[in-house]
Formats: C-alpha cells, sequence, structure tokens
C-alpha cells in the first residue's frame, strides 16, 4: 500500500474567495504578517499494491482530468512515505 | 490525553452479552454517566429481570433520555390527544404519535407536517446542526409516505450585534440553506427573531410539509414474520455519539475514554437519493413499514418498528455497514450518523428493493427479520447482545410530573406596564426608527441563501405571510402553512402568549385564502427542572389546548427542546406554532403587498391601545412588562372565514396580518413590496393606531369595484372593517396630519440593517 | 418535438424543466444518466441542481455520465443542448463550452429575481426573443460566477457568443457579467440563471423564461 496525495489549487489568477476570507480575518484575529490565502484540497489516494511509474502515470491523468479542472486549477501530485 | 482508536479497538472490546449479564448480576454499570437516574437503572433491571448488558444501557440511555422519552412533557402533551382528532374537512389519517400527522386535504391528496428543533447542536456546529435539523425532519415527513415539498425554518438568535450572533447566525442560516438547496426543497418560509436570551441558546427550528395520496400512506411498523428487515443509506459512523464515551471508558480495555465526535454532519446529496428511491420503494408497494433514524439511530428505529408490530425483530447488528470499522456494538446502537432509512419488506419484495435501491447508488443491506416472538434481539457476531421487550425501550420510559410554580417575578413583570412609557414626539422618526429594529428589517439577507422556486410549485413564499405551494396543477389544490411565536408575549403570559402564537399562525394562513386545518408544534423552553419554567411549559400547553379546541383543529404532532438556557437564565418561553391550511385553487390565493394604484386600503378588526410587549416598548424603550395583547379567538376565526370567502369569491387584491410592529410596519411593508406608496387616514391616537399590536386584525387592499361586496361580507360575519385611504403612485408612506415618509428613506432604514452587521 | 431532460442523481430543475418543455408545447422526454440513450429527441436541456453533491466541482462527476457521451456526440452534430446553472457547469467541465464557474464572489448561495438582457438571439435557444430584449429570470447559485481567460473572453465577445449579461449589478462575480454563453455553432448555450422557474405567472417572477424553450421549438421546426 502506497498513499498519494494530490493538491489541487485555484490558479493565481482565478478569484478565490474563501482563501480571501480567511486572509481578511487574519489581522481580526491577531495574524500579522501575512500577505495571501489560498484555499486549495487534497486528496489522499491510497494504492492497492506496487506504485508503478504505470500507476502514478495514471494518477497523474485522474488528477487532471477528473480531480481538477485545468481551467482554473493547477495541480501537483506528491508520493507520501511512511 | 492520547486518543489510540486503532483499527484493533474491536479486538479489544470486551463483548458484554445477554449470558454475561446473567452471570455476572453484581458488575457495577455506569448508569450515570450515561444520564439515568437510580431509580430507571432498577427499573431496567427489574424490567430484564437481570441487569442490562452494555447495549442494552446503552439503548435504554438513549431512548429514556428527555429528547427521546419526553419524561418531563410528557403528562402535559398527553392533553392534545384529547383534543377532536379532526381537522375542518374530516377526521385525521395519522396522529400523534406518528413520525408526522397526516391531514386530508381533499381529492384524494393528504398533507403531513411537522416542526422540530436542533437547537443545541446547532449551538455547538451551527452549520452542521442547522443543516442536519433540516435533513431530520424531512426524513420524518417521508417516513410517512410523504413527497417532502418545502421546508421553513423558525430561527431565533441573541441580538444582531452580539459576538455570539455573529458567530452562530452566518453559519445555521448557511447551514439551512447548504442542506435545504442541495436537497431541492423550497424553504418557503419561517421566522428570524433576535433576543437577548438567545444568546448562547440560538433557536433552531425546523419544519417539513410532504404531500401523498391517501392510498400511499406508510407508518413505522414491524410485521409479519419472516419479513425482512433492510437498512439504507448511508453508512453508519461514530456521529454523535460523544456521550457514550463513558460507556467506552467503562467497558473497553483502554487507558483514556474513546473521543468520539458529538457533531453530525449531514449529506444532503445522499438525502436527495434517499427521498427518490423510497418514494420509487412505495410506489413499487415493496416496503410495509418504514422509519427514519435520527436521534437514538438504530436503537430507535429497531425498537420502535418492533413495538408497533404484531412480532418480535431479530438483528445481526454485525452486517451494519460501517463508515469506521472500529465502532463497538454500544456505539453502532446509539450513532446518530445522518441519511439512513429503515423498511420492512416482504421476502418476495426484496429483490426488487435492493435493485431500487441499487439504481439510486444506495447501499441496502439486509439486517435482521419479524419474528414470531415479542422480544427485540440483537446479535453480534453470532452472540446475543440485546434481548428486551422493544416497548419498554421505545414507549415505556419514566414519566415525571415535574413540579411546577409561577415564577415570584410574574406578578412585578405584569404590572410593570408600558403605559407610563414616553410616546414619541416625532412619529417620522419613530416609524424609520422601527423599521430598521432587527426583528422588523428587511430579512432577505436571510431567506435570499434559500432557494425558494426549486420544484416550480411555490406560489408563495417569504416575505408573504404564509408559505403556499402547488400540491395538483390540473385542479389548482395548494397548502398553506405558517409558524409563529412572540416569546416576549410569552414571558408576560405563556397561556395566552401560546395562543397569540397559535392565533398568528392561524391568521397568516387564513389571509393568504387557505382554511387552517392543523397544528404543528415546538415548545422551546429552559430547564424543566425549573419550576418557574415547568409552569411556563405547563401554561404554555393548556393555552394551545384551549386554543385548539377552540378553533376546532388538532395538533398532530411536535416537539419539545428543553434546557434552553444559560445558566439560571432561561430563553423567553417560545412555543414556536405551525398552521397547515388548504386552498382549493392556488391561483386566486392572495399575496400581501401592494399591487396597483387606486387600490382601497382597508384595516379589519379592532385596535385596542396594546402596547405591553410591542416592538415599540421593545425598540424605544427596552422594554417588557405588563400584559400581552388580547386573545380574541372567536375574532380570529370570523376573519378567517372572510378571507377563505373573499379568496373563494377573489374579492380581495391583497391582504397582510398585522403583528410584531402593528399597522406601521403593515403598511410599510405593504408599500415596499413594489415600491407603491399609500395615504391614509387614521382616527384616534394616531400612535396608537400605528404601533398597537392588537390581534385578529390584517390589511387588505381591493380595488374600488369590488369595495362593497367586501365590506359586506365583512359585515356579514361580524368583522369591524373601516376604510383607511388607497394605494398611490407617490412613492411615500402618508398618513394624512400625522407622516409623509418617502418610501426610499424606508428602505434604505429597512434593508441596510441584518447586511450591515453580517459584513464583516 | 421531443425535448429531453437529464436526470443525474443530485439533479434537482429537473422537473421544472420538463414542465418548461410541456408548457412552451413541446413533448418532455426523461433521460437517465446511466443510460447510452438520447431516446430519440430533438434537443437536451441539463438542468440544475447539485450533480453528485457537487462535492468534488460543479459538474465534474456528472460529466463522465454515460448519457453525456451521447449528449457529446449529438452537441457535434447539431442537436441542440442548454444547460441550466448545475448544467451549465457540466458543459464547461465537458468542454462544450469554454471556461468555468467557480464560487460567488460574496461566498453565499443567492436566490433572487434577476435582470438580464438578452445579448444574442441568434442562438438556437434565444431566437424568439428581440435583440436586446431585458428579462426577469430567477438566479439561484453558490457557484456562478463565471470565468475564462481574457483571451477567451475576448473571443466570446469579439464573436457574439455571450447570450445574456446581468444587469443591475453583478450578482456573483461572473467576468464581464456574463449570465450565460454559446459555443461557436450557436447550438449549445449554458445559462446560469433559470429561465425554466419563470414559465408561469403562478410560480415564479413571471414568464420571461418561456421563450428560451419556445425558441428550441421554432428552431427545431425550422430546420
Amino acid at each position: 500500500m502506497a498513499r498519494v496525495v494530490v493538491d489541487v489549487m485555484l490558479k493565481p489568477d482565478i478569484l478565490d474567495p474563501q482563501g480571501k476570507a480567511v486572509h481578511g480575518a487574519l489581522p481580526r484575529l491577531g495574524f500579522d504578517g501575512i500577505s495571501e490565502v489560498r484555499q486549495g484540497k487534497r486528496f489522499e489516494l491510497e494504492v492497492d499494491g506496487e506504485l508503478t511509474e504505470e500507476r502514478l502515470a495514471q494518477i497523474r491523468s485522474l488528477a487532471e482530468t477528473v480531480l481538477s479542472n485545468p481551467v482554473i486549477e493547477d495541480y501537483a501530485v506528491h508520493v507520501q512515505t511512511a | 490525553m492520547t486518543d489510540d482508536a486503532s483499527p484493533s479497538t474491536s479486538c479489544l472490546h470486551r463483548l458484554d452479552t445477554v449470558a454475561a449479564a446473567r452471570r455476572t448480576p453484581e458488575q457495577p454499570q455506569p448508569w450515570s454517566g450515561l444520564g439515568l437516574k437510580r431509580n430507571e437503572y432498577d427499573r431496567i433491571r427489574e424490567i430484564l429481570g437481570r441487569r442490562p448488558t452494555s447495549s442494552e444501557l446503552a439503548m435504554y440511555s438513549v431512548m429514556w433520555s428527555e429528547h427521546c422519552s419526553y419524561k418531563s412533557s410528557k403528562v402535559h402533551l398527553a392533553k392534545f390527544g384529547d383534543l377532536p382528532q379532526e381537522t375542518p374537512l374530516g377526521k385525521t389519517l395519522a396522529g400523534i404519535g406518528e413520525n408526522a400527522g397526516v391531514i386530508d386535504v381533499g381529492q384524494g391528496y393528504a398533507a403531513t407536517f411537522k416542526v422540530e428543533s436542533h437547537n443545541h447542536p446547532s449551538y455547538v456546529e451551527p452549520y452542521q446542526g442547522a443543516a442536519t435539523g433540516v435533513g431530520g425532519i424531512v426524513r420524518d415527513i417521508l417516513a410517512m409516505g410523504a413527497r417532502p415539498v418545502a421546508v421553513m425554518d423558525p430561527l431565533r438568535f441573541g441580538p444582531l450585534d452580539a459576538p455570539d450572533t455573529a458567530r452562530v447566525m452566518p453559519g445555521i442560516v448557511a447551514g439551512v440553506g447548504g442542506y435545504g438547496n442541495c436537497l431541492g426543497l423550497p424553504n418557503i418560509g419561517g421566522e428570524v427573531v433576535f433576543d437577548e436570551t438567545y444568546v448562547g441558546n440560538p433557536l433552531v427550528n425546523a419544519l417539513c410539509v410532504g404531500v401523498l395520496r391517501h392510498e400511499q400512506l406508510h407508518t413505522a411498523h414491524a410485521s409479519g414474520t419472516g419479513n425482512l428487515v433492510v437498512l439504507y443509506g448511508a453508512r453508519t459512523g461514530g456521529d454523535g455519539i460523544g456521550g457514550v464515551s463513558v460507556l467506552a471508558s467503562e467497558t473497553f480495555e483502554r487507558t483514556g475514554p474513546s473521543r468520539r465526535p458529538s457533531v453530525q454532519v449531514g449529506d444532503p446529496f445522499m438525502e436527495k437519493l434517499l427521498i427518490e428511491c423510497t418514494l420509487e420503494l412505495f410506489a413499487a408497494g415493496a416496503v410495509t413499514g418504514i422509519q427514519d433514524l435520527g436521534g437514538a439511530g438504530l436503537s430507535c428505529a429497531t425498537s420502535e418498528l418492533a413495538s408497533a408490530g404484531d412480532g418480535g425483530m431479530h438483528v445481526a447488528l454485525d452486517t451494519v455497514p460501517l463508515r469506521d470499522s472500529s465502532l463497538s456494538p454500544e456505539e453502532i446502537l446509539m450513532s446518530e450518523s445522518q441519511e439512513r432509512m429503515m423498511a420492512v419488506v416482504e421476502p418476495q419484495h426484496v429483490d426488487r428493493c435492493m435493485a431500487t435501491c441499487a439504481k439510486w447508488e444506495v447501499e441496502a443491506v439486509v439486517i435482521g427479520e419479524v419474528t414470531d416472538g415479542d422480544h427485540l434481539v440483537i446479535d453480534w457476531h453470532g452472540e446475543r447482545i440485546v434481548d428486551v421487550p422493544p416497548r419498554s425501550v421505545a414507549h415505556d420510559g419514566p414519566v415525571y410530573q415535574r413540579p411546577y410554580t409561577r415564577p415570584e417575578w410574574q406578578d412585578a413583570l405584569q404590572a410593570d406596564t408600558a403605559a407610563p412609557l414616553p410616546r414619541p414626539t416625532d412619529v417620522h422618526a419613530t416609524l424609520v426608527q422601527m423599521v430598521a429594529s432587527p426583528n422588523l428589517a428587511d430579512k432577505s439577507w436571510v431567506t435570499d441563501q434559500y432557494d425558494r422556486y426549486v420544484r416550480g410549485d411555490t406560489v408563495l413564499a417569504q416575505p408573504d405571510d404564509a408559505g403556499v405551494v402547488r400540491v395538483d396543477a390540473a385542479s389548482g389544490l395548494g397548502v398553506a402553512v405558517a409558524t409563529d411565536c412572540n416569546g416576549r408575549f410569552a414571558k408576560l403570559d405563556p397561556y395566552a402568549g401560546a395562543q397569540l402564537a397559535l392565533a398568528e399562525a392561524y391568521r397568516n394562513v387564513a389571509v393568504t385564502g387557505a382554511l387552517p386545518l392543523a397544528v404543528t408544534d415546538c415548545l422551546n423552553f429552559g430547564s424543566p427542572e425549573d419550576p418557574g419554567v415547568m409552569w411556563q411549559f405547563e401554561r404554555a400547553t393548556l393555552g394551545l389546548y384551549d386554543g385548539c379546541e377552540a378553533l376546532g383543529i388538532p395538533v398532530t404532532g411536535g416537539n419539545v427542546s428543553f434546557y434552553n438556557q444559560t445558566g439560571a437564565v432561561a430563553i423567553l418561553p417560545t412555543p414556536v406554532v405551525g398552521v397547515l391550511g388548504v386552498i382549493n385553487d392556488v391561483a386566486r390565493r392572495i399575496p400581501s403587498g401592494f399591487s396597483c394604484v387606486g387600490q382601497r386600503v382597508l384595516l379589519l378588526g379592532t385596535t385596542r391601545e396594546e402596547l405591553d410587549g410591542s416592538t415599540w416598548a421593545q425598540v424605544a424603550h427596552g422594554h417588557l412588562g405588563g400584559l400581552p395583547p388580547q386573545v380574541d379567538l372567536a375574532a380570529e376565526q370570523a376573519l378567517a372565514t372572510v378571507m377563505v370567502a373573499a379568496c373563494r369569491d377573489a374579492l380581495v387584491a391583497s391582504a397582510h396580518d398585522l403583528s410584531d410592529g402593528g399597522l406601521a410596519q403593515a403598511l410599510v411593508e405593504c408599500c415596499l413590496r413594489r415600491d407603491l406608496g399609500v395615504r391614509v387616514q387614521l382616527d384616534g391616537d394616531p400612535f396608537v393606531q400605528l404601533f398597537s399590536e392588537s390581534t385578529a386584525r390584517a390589511l387588505i387592499a381591493v380595488t374600488a369595484s369590488h369595495e362593497e361586496a367586501f365590506t359586506e361580507l365583512c359585515r356579514d360575519h361580524g368583522v369591524p372593517v373601516r376604510v383607511l385611504g388607497e394605494v398611490t403612485g407617490d412613492a411615500s408612506l402618508v398618513v394624512k396630519g400625522v407622516l409623509d415618509v418617502p418610501l426610499a428613506e424606508l428602505r434604505s432604514a429597512w434593508s441596510a440593517t441584518i447586511p450591515a452587521a453580517m459584513a464583516h | 418535438m421531443k425535448v429531453g431532460v437529464v436526470t443525474f442523481p443530485g439533479s434537482l430543475d429537473d422537473v421544472d424543466a420538463a414542465r418548461a418543455v410541456t408548457l412552451a408545447g413541446g413533448e418532455a422526454v426523461p433521460l437517465w444518466h446511466g443510460d447510452h440513450d438520447l431516446r430519440g429527441v430533438d434537443a437536451v436541456v441539463l438542468p440544475g441542481g447539485f450533480s453528485y453533491g457537487d462535492y468534488l466541482r460543479c459538474g465534474a462527476i456528472a460529466r463522465f455520465a454515460a448519457v453525456m457521451t451521447e449528449v457529446i456526440v449529438a452537441a457535434g452534430r447539431g442537436m441542440p443542448v442548454l444547460g441550466i446553472c448545475n448544467g451549465f457547469q457540466i458543459l464547461c467541465e465537458s468542454h462544450l463550452l469554454p471556461g468555468a464557474l467557480i464560487r460567488n464572489d460574496h461566498r453565499r448561495f443567492v436566490c433572487k429575481d434577476q435582470r438580464l438582457r438578452i445579448e444574442n438571439v441568434a442562438t438556437a435557444w434565444t431566437s424568439v426573443y428581440e435583440p436586446g430584449a431585458e428579462i426577469t429570470i430567477v438566479l439561484k447559485n453558490g457557484e456562478g460566477g463565471y470565468v475564462a481567460d481574457q483571451s477567451t473572453l475576448d473571443a466570446l465577445e469579439g464573436e457574439g457568443r455571450v447570450v445574456a449579461r446581468y444587469l443591475d449589478g453583478n450578482p456573483n462575480g461572473s467576468a464581464r457579467e456574463i449570465a450565460g454563453i454559446v459555443n461557436a455553432a450557436g447550438n449549445v448555450v449554458g445559462l446560469m440563471p433559470h429561465p425554466e422557474h419563470c414559465v408561469e405567472e403562478l410560480t415564479g417572477p413571471g414568464t420571461d423564461g418561456l421563450p428560451f424553450f419556445a425558441s428550441v421549438l421554432s428552431t427545431l421546426a425550422a430546420r
């Protein structure tokens, strides 16, 4: 078993109302010096068996076609080691 | 403290079986930590003739809790069952005791509706608390065989500017909307009320109305030996079982207590699938009995289904699909995971049932069967962990006659009337201050977050007085629902306050042209252990009973929520009353705003000097004291008769109930609806005429050609009617000799308050 | 004329869309997400709702439904397709329309009666409107902010492919107040507001939505 993590973030030029709201609240909560907050999604995929290059390529394709929408989002795939 | 929950937890769990309970009668049990009293625990031992197993203890403790057993309120609620179970249209099809009452609305249709509270969970986690409140009541309606067609949410918060309100209100409103919108049910009304006693005790009441053909009526009963018990919907997880941790800590071989979340999380998408799937099962005739899983989860569903049937029930608990494999049997029995239903299915229909569930991508499993015994028997991997008479769990819980006494302060409160309060010298400024006050201000910041259009049958929705939905497109048959309660009035006099809530909801239904038929209630109070609160409760239930008897409409179901208080301070007694009515042709429904220049404006009913407990006393002076407005149920009934006839004969262009804020507020709301002005003349003290909150009144607009016929109708029924003036195109509200306020000024004051408070 | 209305798990406004088709004089045909079958329809409506809960992204999973394979093929052959709200999101996810829809800039779900201007009456779904018609129909969404890159937006504007634009303020932060767009061929329209809720005086803010459904029937009749 291996765990593959896919992080999906809105592209930098797309408005992120949720991140903006979090950022707006920070000074009120006493957190200064944070210039931007962007909110994203994290997917954890538990992969059966050995994590081959081929499997990883499949997961990249999954990330690009299903887990993210390339029109508005970027994604990053990384393998988590125990 | 560490959380050592791991997949191996269930291996560590020492299973407590019926056999073990017999072997170890003296084993100490954590009954107290589960909220049971000594006498209650002894009673369980007496019923079983042995100590309960830990699973049985879990079931009894949750089913005998205040929330599930109504042990403090039962003696008072019982009288609702004495009301004739009859509406103006005939016998009720199902009444108190079922998941929700069902009433005949004509043409072979029936309607079912119920309001419930989800107050405490919404304080802990506003979004999920409110969301799961909507989900729970919708499943109650579904379980009657009905298609849920609309929801409404009476909400109460602390002062608009309180930090607690800023925390809970956006979350609660988003939760109501997030769940209801995704579920596809129009939200057609409700209330938003602010008062300081609701700080730390927000009230989230949720009402659902459903519609069915008479022959589709289903009830919660498990009968027919050999019939199968099917659990379908979401998997069972550790939701809402924080309370069982005490049990876990006693029976688990662990270092620390189990830490399960006490917050339930809702999945409205699953609920939508559950609705469509369940309705398809009903249509196929595949289901003989059905029950939703709400509070107390499987404990409640199995014991209620079994006790309403003619036999026993056997359940293999290890077949329940789990979201978290580490759950113990006790936890599975108590889990409040949402979006689950339990059906009793004849063996020959099981394949069809499973196919329908598969079509809707809903997981379904046969977990047991109806037996010819009389016990509810539950096994865990072949070992018996529960063996109980189901009625003893579901219905024979403790009943308390809690002491109640009229609070000492009640006399002083009633003596402190609004009479000495200084009256305004500048009525214009007072009017603007009133419309901008949180309780009278525009609520669209809230209601615009709710879908009121989905399903395409919404004929009226907020801000109209009642929500109206079309039931049959061909005939135009529809139902109208309103909920109301003025907790300030109820504090001054709980008996009258409950009747005033009833009268207002009844009137709000009637002014749309619908005939009021039945009542549901959500009784929100402080601690029943406080004799003063218990007195408020006793008076309110009696008031509601007497009021329903006078109006000739039954209470078909409802809910009680106690312990809404912070320290010694209880919330305003808040008996929310929902009334459902029927309208034969929704095309003739009466909307609430002025719609055409030249319409004649009439006031129905009698205006007395009644300012005690009024919104004016609150807004201008922060005052609450005296006696609430006079209750006149005969006048309410006459007004309703007039409105129903006027609707049938299409005599009236618009009608608006007078309540909080009196005539002034009604005039403002009728003008702002379509930006039409009004010019009226008032007799007597204009301040009293504008701001008194006398009941049994409505503001009517009629075209000049119908004025005479309508006035005669009012006279025929003894309803006082006075011509106030007419609708104008001047964009101002004019009370001759008193006021001339531009609508723009009123609109900006009225609409700015809540958005401004929520903008941060 | 047969107009199919697709039901996905979580579709909510399918009954409304079917009613609108019927009121406009067409025959509404229910289509099931799991079927590779358009049942001989002449046009398709992808209705509003929260398909698959919209938990991943709005429309992201519905796009992969069996019926969508058929819709995409038929749309390529010129069949009129209207995606309303969640349907618009599905069309964008399917790449039948450019751009995407994101969370409203104010972060709240909004349900209101919205004024729009019909900017293009040459589409299959807007042909019976007067050019520049200003209408009021229901808007209700949580993720209705239309976004696309500048060059796509410029191309949409340049080619007259903005079908409807919000008036009286931008209700959800959509780029250039865009409420609806059409593909280059003019047969696939995505619209965030809900014309199907505006087909009867009794149950919505007027009947300004009915011409969407009358338009497609008229377009099909003219073929």
